[in-house]
């Protein structure tokens, strides 16, 4: 790991103040993809700001049917939250199943989101949910937070805060992991509300997390396995590397779902 | 250079670290504790999981400054009046090792794992846990058998205490 400066914020003020009086600093969430990145040298941040010790940011509180979830809460508490998995259960299952129970001791939401890793779990619920992703200076909904591959819409320093949602009336998430990396190669988490079906893909899209609109159709129609007969998501806009080709991920993205509808009853 | 305070195995500590340091370099180049492992330095065996303020997380991805302050627990904090703790009991009396290697990680694991399911934990549970814990000696079967029996023991145990 290349040089660094360690500071640890106990406001989000404080963690926006240091951020921005940093040559090329970096957020320090719960560090489970940012510190093996700097061990590799893939990253080199000159100042990291610990966002871990900001009180303000953790906990999940439960409003009539709005779900809102710290941006520092971490997988496990998501995991074991007797609020969530009353709200939104299929939430609670994803928190269990990123990575391992070290990683999710200390894994944070809103780092996952802000890292928008490809094949991360949480970007796909939080576009299925039609979630607001709430930072130190504004709200934004989530299809217009995650713009590409490890690309966002929160600008140089801004802090994501809290996420929010409306309980869908059923959600259920589905991920086929890759053997070797526990990452998902296709996770489909769908979602049914009063404005109808929603479907975000993770792990097999070429840009990143995205909404399978013509399967979203299709079970708006009918809810069920069997209206995903017809529906597909195109080839040619899936990964393809040595873990599988874009035809391969095609069909695992209709398997996922149509668990995923089965799943949700 | 920082300096860095924190409770390890119930002693306060103290010693100067750059801020790049890792919690597991902390642990075993400034405080002598090498019980805890690098096994394969990308996050992914185990072999140096440790429990900060109760939970277990891999000390190879936490800077130490990110401990300053907690309270840390080793493999070298476990056994207490030259008897073994439980979990390194049936390890021992379930062959759950060979070389030995990831023992410690699995140790720590395995411990924070009872202490979070007590004797209700089951076989399937072991296993899914197990995930962020590599072992290339065993195949698994015995550390499985080993914290099976080290919850029943434990488990056993807090219920007679009530």
């Amino acid at each position: 790991m290349y040089k660094t400066t360690y500071h640890r914020a106990s406001s989000v003020e404080e963690a926006a103040s240091l951020i921005s009086g940093a040559d090329d600093g970096k957020l320090l969430a719960g560090g489970q993809t940012l510190i093996p990145t700097m061990k590799q040298r893939l990253a080199a941040p000159s100042d990291v700001v610990d966002l871990r010790h900001i009180a303000d940011l953790k906990g999940i509180s439960v409003a009539g049917s709005t779900v809102t979830i710290g941006a520092g809460t971490t997988h496990a508490d998501v995991a074991n939250s007797a609020e969530v998995r009353s709200a939104c259960p299929a939430l609670a299952d994803l928190a269990s199943n990123i990575g391992d129970p070290h990683v999710r001791n200390m894994g944070t939401i809103g780092g996952s989101i802000a890292n928008n890793d490809p094949a991360a779990d949480y970007p796909a619920a939080m576009v299925a949910l039609n979630a607001t992703i709430h930072t130190n200076s504004r709200q934004i909904g989530a299809d217009d937070f995650f713009t590409g591959m490890f690309e966002t819409a929160l600008n140089d320093g801004e802090i994501i805060t809290a996420v929010s949602f409306d309980a869908p009336e059923k959600a259920a998430y589905q991920k086929f992991p890759n053997p070797a990396s526990r990452y998902a190669m296709a996770g489909v988490f769908v979602a049914k509300s009063g404005g109808g079906v929603r479907v975000g893909v993770t792990g097999a899209g070429s840009d990143g997390v995205f909404r399978a609109s013509n399967m979203e159709s299709a079970l708006s129609a009918s809810f069920s396995g069997g209206a995903l007969d017809g529906a597909s998501v195109d080839p040619s806009d899936m990964l393809s590397d040595l873990h599988g080709s874009s035809e391969y991920r095609a069909n695992l993205v209709k398997v996922m779902a149509k668990r995923a509808v089965e799943a949700a009853g | 250079m920082a300096s860095i305070s924190m409770t390890v195995n119930g002693r306060a500590v103290s010693g100067e670290a750059e801020d790049r340091t890792l919690l597991v370099e902390f642990l075993r180049n400034n405080l002598g504790l090498t019980g805890t492992h690098v096994g394969c330095d990308t996050s992914q065996c185990g072999a140096c999981v440790v429990h900060v303020d109760g939970d277990a997380v891999k000390s190879c991805t936490m800077l130490a400054a990110q401990a300053n302050g907690s309270d840390v627990k080793t493999i070298e904090g476990l056994a207490s009046g030259g008897e073994l703790h439980p979990v390194q009991k049936a390890f021992h009396e379930n062959h759950g090792l060979q070389c030995g290697f990831c023992t410690p990680g699995m140790i720590m694991a395995a411990t924070e794992m009872i202490n979070r399911h007590g004797a209700s934990l089951d076989e399937k549970t072991v296993r899914e846990e197990l995930e962020g814990n590599i072992c290339r000696c065993t195949g698994y079967h015995n550390i499985v058998k080993a914290i099976l029996a080290a919850a029943q023991e434990m488990g056993g145990a807090q219920q007679a205490a009530e």
